[in-house]
């Protein structure tokens, strides 16, 4: 079906003001829906308050609102504009609750306004803890036991069937804000009423625990024919338990056979189906049992989500833009993939290379904030890094987030030497507690963990991380020593140690942590590497593992022998960008 | 333990040996999926082949001893960019190269897989060598150059069964792993070819309710008939369609007789059967990401790959109708026989690995079945 000529003008909804849990993902995706809207000929009406966006600038809507986005602003647009659309999807859950709003009150039918990408029920089916329980129940599918509490004395019968820990998530709250989890009776109260208040709906939802459990996502999108691809699964690296937003993610999903990844897919389907979202891209979160497989689903977002900005820039796949064109009648087999252009949408990226997300906290400008990351999202910003193993793209993260650290540094240990030194039972407690309990330098401390011996089935049982990351971060940590024990040859500039260079700028290490396991400058260390001609080569993101020719010029850096920059004799002006989102 | 893989047109990747050591030429080609190597590496019809995976970190879920595709690795060499010696996954029984070691089956990993791939994807598949026992490049380019190609092979009877057997195992779940299907109705007779069969087919198709016995590739139509099936399956398998004559004769005798279903090789041998042409692809599909369009219903249905020959469309005469193709490169990915009670894909509605998307066509095979039995009164 082509582009739908009943619709003209078209209104969006932005996502408002930076806050935790929402931050320029959705200037993102709103942007490029206005861009890909546009150029198909509609008029575009936006509404966002946040100045500070792309898709404010004057370019990029007909007529933007810079006002507060709430229903009673949305409702005097819509009577003075009139659209014939509003598309909500695209502005996170801001946008989604302030469109639901103006839909329930009847505003939308008095104006004539269709909803589109995804209609009133599926947005409630989705959101509406109940009503997305049943919704599961109908195809099959399992989600954590649960309940759901307007006030105290509910919560309480709730907790008997349930159990601690139990998980709080209060209903239609943007970053599962007021929400966290009880591991006893005194937590549980303090929560329960706290996510009560927090939820514009005086209702939270207290959920059995899998905390420990693996997490996954998968970025789901489909059309009005009902053709449904994904988009990228998502495997998280820190356990059920912590918000998926203040999560190391990976992408792909890593530690699952094609079985088991196809039971996520097809769940997947199921589910974007039964919610009844007609178009676009939707997200949804599993938790799978390390020890059998079993599989819950733990939500559904009806919309663009943040994963959807990582999953796009991870696959090279442009999620809002294809999403925008789906709204308007366009099917995913109409769409060329910009990237190889002979090819169409109608097709499940797959990629060449490994990215890793790593999120940035600013807990040292708010001493009084509980550090510990709960299923509350307390992160700020994420870095994103693409590698041609995990090893590589960690390690490529850690230094993108522009907090000092060059690489898995010590926090414990002065030096190599005093890995060796029996560690206080003060510090060997305050060290588990630091695996145990997920915090934001948590990766450092696993590290220092291993350092001081611990095996990795150990490490596991506190952390709850794969033994497949840890076994990654291990070898990172087993090159450090062995690198350390080559110092000597590295810095007369043996011509033996090129290989162990070679081999350690494939692990991801920069030269500054070379530098410093060395104790050279990092100079000398690219003085090195130059010498022994060891020089990045840039690869590109071309959604097909090189399937097909990529023509867009979107590339990582990496240590291999093909080099597809292929840069012109022109000459250039560079750009640096702002790095990861943070405060001030 | 060094390695060096060197293609027949002089380029040479050196890395470090996975699996078995030894040397062994094959052609080279490349697997887009991210999941289910253990699947490509027991599929039959990679049988002379050196698969290269784009997906650079392979291994990562080890090997367990449920999602096998046949009894054992028939491919040539295996190419990972990092095998991972630590697999995590609850059903993992070793690692990817102890596998290897096991089955004899030589590899390379640490080399530029992308480059590898790039290269396959603008000069075509080509033959090529593994070696971590000559590491001279250019006597093993040499060696690449001498060693012949799939063209005109008959590889269907290397990977074949040499008797009929039974099948009685279901598809897979997570709950109960394979399911036993011998003591369950399965009212339907179905005897399927072995060109090099998947396994997940013959699950599938027990689990739609058929009573499936396998039957080797030179199988003749009478010994078929004399069977009394009620549909006849027409499998994957490897190389090149046109030498293998014998299954192209079987066919033509069992057309319109008793309904046919073919998959991959099954269908392009049904396709020359039918008066149709085959050709070499440039470097032909293999992966879990290919679309695939439906011209009965308009859908597109995402597919699990695997070949390195397609049907000419315009080889096909009027007797013949397109059912489904390409989307990437408008090739022919199904045709259906407008008389006589006969389809076939040219992509794995079974998957594994890939997606389900196509599982809807073993109901499409019984509904025939039926329709014909009931046309037979």
């Amino acid at each position: 079906m082509p582009k739908r000529t009943d619709i003209k003008k078209i209104l969006i909804i932005g996502a408002g003001p930076i806050v935790i849990g929402q931050a320029c993902e959705f200037d993102y995706s709103g942007t490029q829906a206005c861009k890909a809207l546009k150029e198909e000929g509609f008029e575009v009406i936006l509404l966002n308050s946040n100045p500070a966006t792309i898709m404010t600038d004057p370019d990029f809507a007909d007529r933007t609102y810079v006002e507060p986005v709430n229903p009673e602003i949305l409702t005097k647009i819509i009577e003075q504009e009139r659209p014939d659309a509003l598309l909500p999807t695209l502005g996170g859950q801001t946008a989604l609750n302030t469109a639901v709003a103006v839909a329930e009150d009847g505003t939308l039918e008095k104006y004539g306004v269709e909803l589109i990408g995804a209609n009133l029920q599926a947005i409630q089916k989705a959101e509406d803890r109940t009503l997305f329980k049943a919704a599961m129940d109908r195809i099959g599918l399992s989600v954590p036991r649960s309940g759901l509490a307007h006030n105290y004395q509910e919560a309480m019968e709730i907790i008997e069937d349930i159990g601690f820990p139990a998980i709080i998530r209060p209903s239609f709250t943007l970053g599962g804000t007021g929400g966290g989890i009880a591991y006893n009776l005194d937590e549980y109260k303090e929560m329960t009423i706290a996510g009560i208040d927090a939820s514009p709906t005086d209702e939270i939802l207290i959920e059995e625990s899998v905390i420990g459990w693996k997490e996954y996502e998968l970025e789901v999108m489909r059309d009005t024919a009902d053709n449904v691809v994904i988009i990228c699964s998502i495997e998280n690296l820190d356990a059920m338990g912590v918000h998926t937003g203040d999560s190391i993610t990976i992408a792909p999903a890593q530690t699952l056979t094609d079985k088991e990844y196809q039971i996520l897919r097809n769940a997947s389907l199921a589910i974007i189906r039964e919610i009844g979202v007609d178009t676009g891209g939707s997200n949804v979160q599993f938790g799978i049992n390390p020890r059998d497989g079993r599989l819950v689903v733990i939500e559904m977002n009806p919309r663009v989500s943040r994963s959807s900005a990582l999953a796009s820039k991870a696959t090279g796949f442009p999620i809002a833009k294809i999403a925008a064109k789906l709204a308007v009648g366009y099917r995913l087999d109409e769409i060329h993939n910009d990237i190889t252009r002979e090819t169409l949408a109608s097709f499940e990226p797959t990629i060449d290379y490994v990215v890793t997300k790593i999120p940035r906290y600013t807990f040292e400008k708010f001493p009084q904030a509980d550090a510990r990351l709960t299923t509350q999202m307390k992160s700020v910003g994420e870095v994103m890094a693409i590698g041609r193993t995990f090893k590589e793209s960690f390690q490529k993260a850690l230094r993108s987030l522009e907090i000092g650290s060059h690489g898995l540094e010590s926090r414990l240990f002065d030096c190599p030497d005093d890995y060796q030194r029996s560690l206080s039972t003060s510090e060997l407690n305050e060290l588990r507690q630091n695996l145990s309990v997920p915090n934001a330098d948590r990766i450092w401390h696993l590290a220092d963990a291993m350092r001081a011996g611990f095996s990795i089935d150990e490490i596991y049982q506190l952390s709850g991380i794969d033994p497949w990351f840890l076994n990654n971060i291990k070898q990172i940590l087993e090159m450090e020593t062995l690198l350390a024990t080559q110092k000597n040859h590295v810095t007369n500039g043996d011509e033996n140690c090129r290989e162990l260079l070679l081999e350690a700028k494939k692990y991801g290490f920069s030269d500054r942590r070379l530098a410093s396991l060395w104790e050279i400058t990092e100079e000398d260390v690219r003085q090195l590497r130059h010498k022994f001609n060891i020089r990045p080569v840039f690869k590109r993101v071309d959604t097909c593992g090189a399937e097909f020719v990529a023509h867009t010029p979107y590339l990582y850096s990496t240590y291999e022998e093909e080099c597809e920059a292929e840069p012109t004799d022109k000459r250039k002006i560079m750009i640096l960008g702002g790095g990861p989102n943070r405060i001030g | 333990m060094k390695a060096i893989l060197a293609l027949a047109d002089g380029r040479y990747f050196t890395g470090r040996s996975l699996g078995a050591l030894g040397e062994i030429s094959g052609e080279v080609v490349f697997n887009t999926s991210m999941a289910g190597y253990q699947e490509i590496l027991t599929d039959p019809s990679y049988r002379g082949e050196i698969v290269t995976m784009t997906y650079p970190q392979i291994g990562n879920t080890g090997i367990n001893l449920e999602d096998v595709e046949s009894r054992q690795p028939f491919l040539s060499a295996f190419v990972v960019k990092e095998s991972c010696p630590f697999p995590s996954n609850w059903r993992s029984q070793m690692s990817l190269d102890a596998y290897l070691k096991a089955q004899g089956i030589v590899g390379i990993e640490g080399i530029d897989t992308r480059a590898l791939v790039r290269h396959i994807r603008d000069h075509g598949a080509q033959t090529g060598i593994v070696s971590s026992v000559d590491l001279d490049p250019d006597s093993l380019i040499e060696k690449a150059r001498k060693a012949p190609s799939i063209v005109g092979q008959d590889l269907v009877q290397e990977v074949s069964c040499q008797q009929q057997y039974a099948w009685d195992q279901g598809v897979w779940n997570l709950a109960e792993g394979y399911t036993d299907a011998s003591n369950i109705k399965r009212p339907l007779k179905v005897v399927a070819f072995d060109f090099g069969i998947k396994q997940n087919i013959l699950r599938n198709l027990t689990t739609a309710g058929c009573e499936v016995t396998v039957v080797p590739a030179t199988t003749s139509a009478e010994t078929v008939m004399e069977m009394a099936p009620d549909g006849v399956f027409l499998s994957n398998g490897p190389g090149d369609p046109e030498p293998i004559t014998y299954a192209q004769e079987t066919i033509k005798q069992l057309l319109g007789k008793v309904p046919l279903f073919g998959i991959c090789l099954g269908h392009q041998l049904l396709s020359i059967a039918l008066g149709g042409k085959t050709f070499k692809l440039k470097f032909g599909h293999r992966g879990g990401n290919q679309p695939v369009l439906d011209k009965a219903t308009g859908r597109v249905e995402i597919t699990s790959q695997n070949h390195g020959f397609a049907v000419d469309m315009q080889s096909l005469n009027d007797e013949i109708e397109v059912s489904h193709i390409n989307l990437n490169d408008q090739t022919v990915e199904g045709i259906r026989h407008k008389a006589y009670p006969a389809f076939s894909v040219q992509y794995h509605p079974e998957a594994s690995p890939g997606p389900h998307d196509a599982h809807y066509l073993f109901a499409r095979f019984i509904d025939m079945i039926k329709e014909f039995k009931k046309n037979q009164g």
